[in-house]
């Protein structure tokens, strides 16, 4: 009796929480669900009859839009150059500022992870000016070397590059800060008694920090591959998906299908593609660092 | 939120609040425009909320999904069809019968036309945008051209005789740029070929008909023939291009009058002028696009009558004239044009005689999707990626596709 009641007040102090999650996910995501196996459209937008079932068709013209690959192709290379600079930009960071013989350590901890928290919106603009082709400061420190101007988001090849430049710098300090605390939690013990056996730097980051800092990097590199496939605002705000759709990304795509055509059940259907994508990638990843540690 | 959902029908006494959206440069300056508009209606209060145009198109739909769309909004004459689609919008013709100021008659023909959809009025054209040459006079003048060419075949000759000089003193010069990521020239030119764009009913692409055709591979000819860059990157700054003389013609925008007077040096503004869009027959000038934006009311407004005052205001001849000063915006309406500011003007006279040679484009709601990824097939016979026939032909089907539920609709309205 007394376990009943316990269990009820336990649901009782759950139930906002639950109400949230649910309105505010469980719905959406399941009338997404729902949605992408419509074709609902702008005329559905108008008239409710005109919603037709489409079974799989939607995703099967997904996988006919050559757009589609386009963006595919743009969103993995964005991930795979990306994801790990910015874990090792991160991991760099978070050792220096670790180090014990920085100085001024919480004053390079705020100023890197700043850009983490400054508007994007902001970011872009400065950045804007930073890649401009003739007044660019970017282009300037290159003339310096003798460098011809290169224009970083007209030319097509170039402007992802660029889209992951700036990405890295805007989220390298939060993942920074987790290395940090990760870097923190390894016993200082440790380090003496190595040193004790005459272990240098270099062995000590070898055989001591990384294997002891491997459950945060699993996370960080997870955590950050998963963002990195939902790449979005910053080729919204510094090209919108061009020159000649180099950095359109999946997510960019899909907000153009169901918000600029209102191709809402089209772009339903590219949102749990995506997931598929998303949901392989962190199994695979599970999988290695599994038989890893066994 | 309250004020938001309440905004429609909130009257504070008998005074009535309009809430109005404007888009881009226009949004802002508008607002010297009302003060006069509150003075001579003290019981109308108007808001003017300012959207960037980059946004603009999806803060409409989603207010309209969120049934928030404000009372008299500004919309581009190519989004009108969405937006009839959705039932959004109030005819207009019950009130324009009774106005004494909007007459008509007094529009540009062909403007006035993109606001009617299946013979019902829907906008209020407000200003108006369309496509011309802007050339430099003495290149031109030094291939022997005092005027600019009225057909298309005479300026491929003029082209070449460009090229050849420009060959002779060992300069590049591109004499007519058309950028490879516009979708304009392609259907200016498709309208002269006098091909429609969309088949049986407007339900199915019609690009690889022969009259299409013959527009795209002129198209293709000025790409392959170098009369055009086939790239975009070659010309990073138009109006440097231009005083340069990597550039001698370019089809663009009213816009532009007054970038070009700001940036070309002073030396050579004497050597710019504007022209009329030559033609592929014999009529002149050949066919341009109307586009620039209408005003409409929303069919959810309470306050309709208020509503239309404000249009009927901003439609004026007068106001019209007070936009053009303030912002270089051109008239629908042909009584402004005999105003002494716009006959002022050298380099608008061009636009004048082409707003009287437009037709509106295909209204389907589709529209615009299709022209943006026409983009994308004039790049491909550009940098000759793709054959003329082959790349219309591709382009067709994508269209069917874009085009596959109007088609159902259709089907089913005869049912």
């Amino acid at each position: 009796m007394k376990s009943t009641s316990r269990t009820a007040a336990a649901w009782l102090f759950l139930a906002p929480a639950l109400t949230a999650i649910a309105i505010f996910f469980v719905i959406p995501v399941v009338s997404a669900l729902v949605m992408s196996f419509t074709d609902f459209d702008i005329y559905a937008l108008g008239n409710l009859h005109a919603v037709r079932f489409m079974g799989f068709k939607n995703y099967i013209r997904i996988f006919e839009t050559p757009l589609f690959w386009v963006a595919m192709k743009n969103t993995f290379y964005f991930v795979i150059v990306g994801a790990p600079l910015s874990v090792f930009v991160s991991l760099g960071a978070a050792l220096m500022v670790n180090s014990k013989r920085a100085k001024f350590k919480s004053f390079f901890r705020t100023v890197y992870f700043l850009p983490v928290v400054t508007s994007l919106v902001a970011v872009a603009v400065v950045w804007r000016y930073l890649f401009h082709p003739a007044h660019g400061l970017l282009n300037y420190a290159l003339g310096y070397f003798g460098i011809a101007p290169i224009d970083w988001l007209g030319n097509p090849d170039i402007a992802m590059p660029a889209i992951i430049l700036m990405a890295v710098w805007k989220n390298f300090g939060y993942n920074m800060l987790i290395f940090i605390a990760g870097l923190q939690n390894i016993p200082e013990e440790l380090y003496e008694a190595s040193h004790m056996d005459g272990a240098g730097g270099w062995r000590q980051f070898v055989d001591i920090t990384i294997p002891m800092l491997m459950p945060t990097t699993v996370f960080v590199v997870m955590i950050t591959i998963i963002g990195y496939f939902q790449l979005f605002a910053e080729p919204y705000v510094m090209t919108e998906g061009g020159p000649m759709n180099a950095t359109t990304s999946i997510v960019l795509m899909m907000y153009e299908q169901g918000f600029r055509w209102w191709n809402m059940g089209y772009a339903a259907a590219v949102a749990f593609v995506l997931f598929a994508v998303i949901l392989l990638f962190s199994i695979i990843q599970m999988l290695i660092q599994r038989r890893m540690q066994s | 939120m309250a004020v938001v959902s309440f905004s429609c029908n909130r009257f504070s006494g008998d005074k009535a609040t309009i809430k109005f959206w404007a888009m881009g440069n226009e949004g802002e300056l508008v607002a010297q425009l009302i003060p006069e508009f509150e003075r001579n209606n003290p019981n109308i209060h108007v808001v003017v909320q300012q959207l960037p145009w980059t946004a603009a198109h999806e803060k409409l739909l989603t207010a309209f999904a969120g049934g928030s769309l404000p009372d008299v909004f500004q919309l581009g004459n190519t989004w009108l069809p969405e937006f009839t689609v959705l039932n959004s919008l109030e005819p207009l013709g019950p009130f324009t019968k009774k106005s004494s100021v909007i007459q008509l008659s007094d529009y540009f023909d062909g403007v006035l036309k993109t606001n009617i959809i299946d013979s019902t009025l829907y906008g209020i054209p407000w200003y108006v945008d369309t496509r011309v040459v802007y050339y430099r006079k003495d290149l031109l003048r030094n291939a022997g051209y005092k005027e600019f060419p009225k057909t298309w075949n005479e300026v491929s000759k003029l082209c070449t005789i460009i090229q050849r000089q420009a060959k002779e003193q060992g300069i590049i010069r591109y004499p007519f740029f058309l950028p490879t990521n516009e979708w304009v020239p392609a259907i200016a030119l498709g309208m002269q070929s006098g091909g429609n764009f969309l088949k049986d009913e407007m339900t199915r692409g019609n690009f690889s008909g022969a009259q299409f055709n013959k527009a795209y591979s002129l198209l293709a000819e000025f790409y392959d023939k170098k009369y055009s860059p086939s790239g975009m990157q070659l010309i990073t700054n138009l109006y440097n291009s231009f005083s340069e003389g990597l550039i001698a013609m370019y089809i663009t925008g009213p816009w532009n009058i007054g970038e070009f007077t700001r940036r070309i040096p002073s030396k050579l503004q004497n050597e710019w002028m504007t022209a009329p869009l030559p033609s592929m027959d014999s009529t002149y000038p050949g066919n341009s696009l109307p586009l620039g934006t209408s005003l409409v009311i929303s069919r959810t407004c309470k306050q309709k009558e208020a509503a239309w005052k404000f249009i009927e205001f901003l439609g004026s001849r007068e106001q019209s004239v007070s936009l053009y000063k303030i912002s270089g915006n051109l008239s629908p309406r042909k009584s402004a044009w005999e105003d002494s500011s716009f006959a002022s003007n050298k380099y608008i006279q061009a636009f004048h005689k082409q707003l009287e040679r437009v037709e509106p484009l295909p209204q389907v709601a589709e529209w615009e999707q299709i022209v943006i990824r026409l983009q994308i097939y004039v790049e491909y016979i550009a940098t000759q990626t793709m054959t003329v026939d082959e790349s219309l032909k591709k382009f067709d089907g994508e269209v069917d596709q874009m085009l596959e539920k109007r088609r159902w609709l259709v089907e089913q309205k005869k049912k």
